[in-house]
């Protein structure tokens, strides 16, 4: 499988060296509770903490919660704050959210009014209907960093502009799972929360984040121990902690070779494939993150051209899911309001800084073959 | 005294001759279900008892469904010469129940003391001393007591049904047509519970359909090894007919013309496996491939007879029938049909076989279709599907 040329790194990161050099001697010297009070315990407490400090430094947070992922921090964020509140109100969240944080709010409906704010054909949240939705009651809001399936960066600083103007009381929560180390951020500009999840950034999986802008009253999701500031009952996952912190200093700052190589890729696509599309923002425009680019190849299925690339020895990922029966399209790209024949061509194809010019180019070749192979068989 | 399970079987005890026959072969099909329980069975006086297993429910789940069974009672051995000591475990065995029971005595041993209703009698006037909250009903009693005299004598309340059927290996093999949907395993089942051995053979067209579809279909024909023994699964690579058949004939008579090429490979492929039947998972109408027309057109390349054992059910009582055998939440896993693109906008429903011989012919021409059935059968995989541990 080494041999496979890897771009799904939004679906998860091969660990690097460094991150499995850390987990492997935490866990053959360092492998102690940091709750303990003799001093192997004590010093399992202090790498924990350093952890914290280092991304807390990163994002200019206040508090740092460790969570198992991505998820969990989400929700801890949504249903830690909205779940046991008294007083009912308004929740937003972009209609390009990843699942973690739309069926979390989702699941409040009950006793919020929960809305979905638009986004452009670009996938870009749309100012307008996110201010007319901003009511003085809303309590709460929920916007990406990075969108997962197209690589769109989301407009937080405006957002931030417009929260202060019509609801200043209302929680920002940021979900930077794709965007952290990719773009730099300040919670004190005005995110109150933020998620983030190591596997995403050559990290272990089973561990990320919830940063905290200021002081945000949560209620804990799982209850006991009084670990991390009683709001996450239970022992600290040292291993995947110290992987994480290993992880985040192994980020080299300079991320603008991968972005060369994403626009080199998607050059080499559209040229050799006139009927392909990028769904989502230019691959050059500044809203467009590095490492992720959607492209669909229409008329061929998403899935028959992702085998079909797989036994080329490409790994990408569908741009959208099926069922069984009905096709069901990616909530993503049907808020950008794609045409069907798009949405079911859609291909993601996700970068990291261990892929290769080669691999970039030998990847383009084998869509444009694949693609030639497959083209004469598509309903008539 | 000891606690075994009683296995019954129904339908093998109406063979006439042969009956030893079915009888072996149930018994080496029960005993290979309760060893990985630890169990072991033995045949002794006309019953199947199932001894030293260690997880009791597990293998009572596990002799249900074996086909040629017809119910399992956990069960007590002990001694007949202490009567009194029957009467006081019958009088135990019931101490939990509620509502009103009936004792059923059967005296194989006709030297016992006492006549049947004799042992009924005294048997129930114990049980009813013993527990004041039940009562008596011999018409529609909520508990059966079962008395039994024979070597020893047996007590058994529960009965646990089972599936029924003829022993897996009595009737012969047959190749199944699996394709990975909601039909073609209850299909499968209706026919192993006939006592017959299954291959089956899946049409994989990578990269149309992908690694877990195949996955999806090993998952499929382990759970219906579950009951009917290993089963051959033969993966078919279709994709290069699939191709061709789009590329050559007329778009409203594909599917039938893919259809007859998947009964003449599964004809073939039953030939070399020694089957002799096909199996499909079809129920007339159910969508356009299924017409009696259509039905005529792909059963017309077979020398083997095709059986439907659906063919005239409904798709809401095939539903209950996949679920019931603990199929349908693995169909419906939402791998398969993700591709259209075989799938013509209009498909013929009521074609001739004329028709379809000559739609089928740019297909045949230059031996094409021969070399192309040629290479899929030498590309198939043969995989050995067996049960769960």
């Amino acid at each position: 499988m080494s041999a496979m040329i890897y771009l799904d790194n939004a679906a998860t990161t091969r660990p690097s060296a460094a991150v499995i050099k850390a987990m492997t001697a935490v866990m053959e010297e360092g492998f102690h509770n940091p709750s303990s009070l003799y001093a192997p315990g004590v010093a399992a407490r202090k790498k924990l903490e350093a952890c914290r400090d280092l991304i807390a430094g990163r994002l200019s947070a206040k508090e740092v919660l460790f969570t198992s992922g991505g998820t969990e921090a989400d929700n801890l964020a949504i249903l830690g704050l909205l779940q046991h509140r008294k007083r009912s109100g308004r929740v937003l969240y972009s209609a390009v959210e990843h699942s973690a944080v739309a069926a979390a709010c989702q699941s409040l409906k009950d006793r919020y009014d929960v809305q979905q704010m638009s986004v452009d054909e670009n996938g870009i949240l749309s100012l307008e209907a996110a201010e007319k939705l901003m009511t003085a009651d809303t309590v709460m809001v929920c916007v990406m960093q990075v969108n997962n399936e197209t690589g769109a960066i989301q407009p937080i600083q405006e957002l931030i502009r417009i929260r202060n103007a019509n609801c200043p009381e209302a929680h920002l929560h940021v979900d930077g799972v794709q965007g952290f180390l990719h773009l730099d951020t300040c919670l004190q500009d005005g995110i109150n929360s933020y998620a983030l999840s190591a596997h995403k950034f050559h990290g272990p999986k089973g561990v990320g984040a919830l940063a905290l802008g200021g002081n945000v009253r949560l209620q804990p999701l799982l209850y006991g121990g009084k670990q991390e500031n009683s709001l996450r009952a239970g022992t600290e996952n040292t291993y995947g902690i110290l992987g994480m912190m290993a992880a985040v200093l192994d980020v080299p700052v300079d991320a603008s070779a991968m972005r060369r190589l994403k626009i080199r890729f998607v050059d080499a696509v559209l040229s050799s494939i006139p009927e392909a599309q990028v769904n989502g923002p230019d691959p050059n425009a500044s809203d467009a993150c590095d490492h992720i680019v959607n492209l669909s190849f229409p008329p061929v299925q998403a899935q028959t051209m992702m085998h079909a690339l797989e036994a080329e020895g490409v790994l990408v990922s569908q741009g959208s899911a099926c069922s069984s029966r009905k096709k069901a399209s990616s909530a993503t790209l049907k808020a950008m309001g794609l045409a069907q024949a798009r949405m079911d061509s859609a291909l993601r194809f996700s970068f990291s800084r261990f892929t290769t010019q080669d691999e970039v180019d030998q990847a383009a070749a084998a869509c444009a073959r694949v693609y030639k192979a497959l083209r004469p068989f598509t309903r008539r | 005294m000891t606690r075994f399970l009683l296995v019954k079987y129904a339908e093998v005890h109406l063979k006439g001759q042969n009956r030893p026959y079915f009888q072996r072969l149930l018994l080496r099909n029960i005993r290979q279900a309760v060893a990985p329980h630890g169990g072991e069975a033995v045949f002794h006086d006309s019953r199947i008892f199932v001894t030293d297993y260690s997880d009791e429910n597990a293998c009572i789940d596990s002799i249900r469904k074996v086909f040629g069974v017809h119910a399992v009672s956990p069960a007590i051995q002990m001694g007949k010469e202490d009567f009194n000591a029957i009467a006081q475990q019958a009088a135990d065995m019931m101490g939990d129940e509620q509502g009103s029971f009936k004792v059923v005595a059967r005296r194989a041993d006709k030297r016992f003391f006492l006549e049947s209703p004799e042992i009924c009698a005294k048997i129930g006037a114990h049980v009813l001393k013993n527990n004041p909250q039940l009562t008596v009903d011999v018409r529609q009693p909520d508990h059966i007591l079962n008395v039994e005299i024979r070597d020893n004598a047996l007590l058994y309340t529960k009965s646990f049904p089972a599936v029924g059927g003829l022993p897996t290996g009595s009737a012969g093999k047959a190749m199944l047509l699996l394709s990975g949907g909601i039909d073609s395993p209850v299909a499968g089942f209706r026919i192993a519970k006939r006592g017959v051995q299954l291959s089956a053979v899946y049409y994989h067209s990578f990269p149309y359909t992908g690694e877990a579809v195949k996955e999806k279909i090993i998952a499929l024909a382990r759970l219906l090894s579950a009951y009917c023994g290993t089963i051959k699964l033969h993966v078919v690579p279709f994709t290069e007919i699939q191709q061709a058949i789009h590329e050559k004939c007329p778009e409203d008579f594909t599917t039938l013309i893919m259809r007859r090429n998947m009964m003449r490979i599964a004809d073939m492929i039953a030939r070399q496996e020694k089957a002799l039947a096909l199996i499909t998972g079809e129920s007339i109408g159910q969508v356009a491939s299924q017409t009696l027309e259509a039905l005529a057109c792909t059963d017309a390349v077979v020398s083997r007879p095709v059986f439907r054992p659906l063919i005239g059910m409904d798709k809401l009582e095939i539903i209950r029938e996949a679920e019931a055998i603990g199929t349908y939440e693995t169909s419906c896993l939402p791998y398969e049909d993700c591709c259209t693109v075989f799938t013509p906008r209009h498909p013929v429903t009521h074609p001739k076989l004329k028709q379809a011989e000559f739609a089928e012919r740019p297909l045949i021409e230059d031996d094409g279709l021969d070399h192309m059935i040629e290479r899929a059968i030498q590309g198939t995989e043969t995989l050995l599907i067996e049960p769960k541990p």
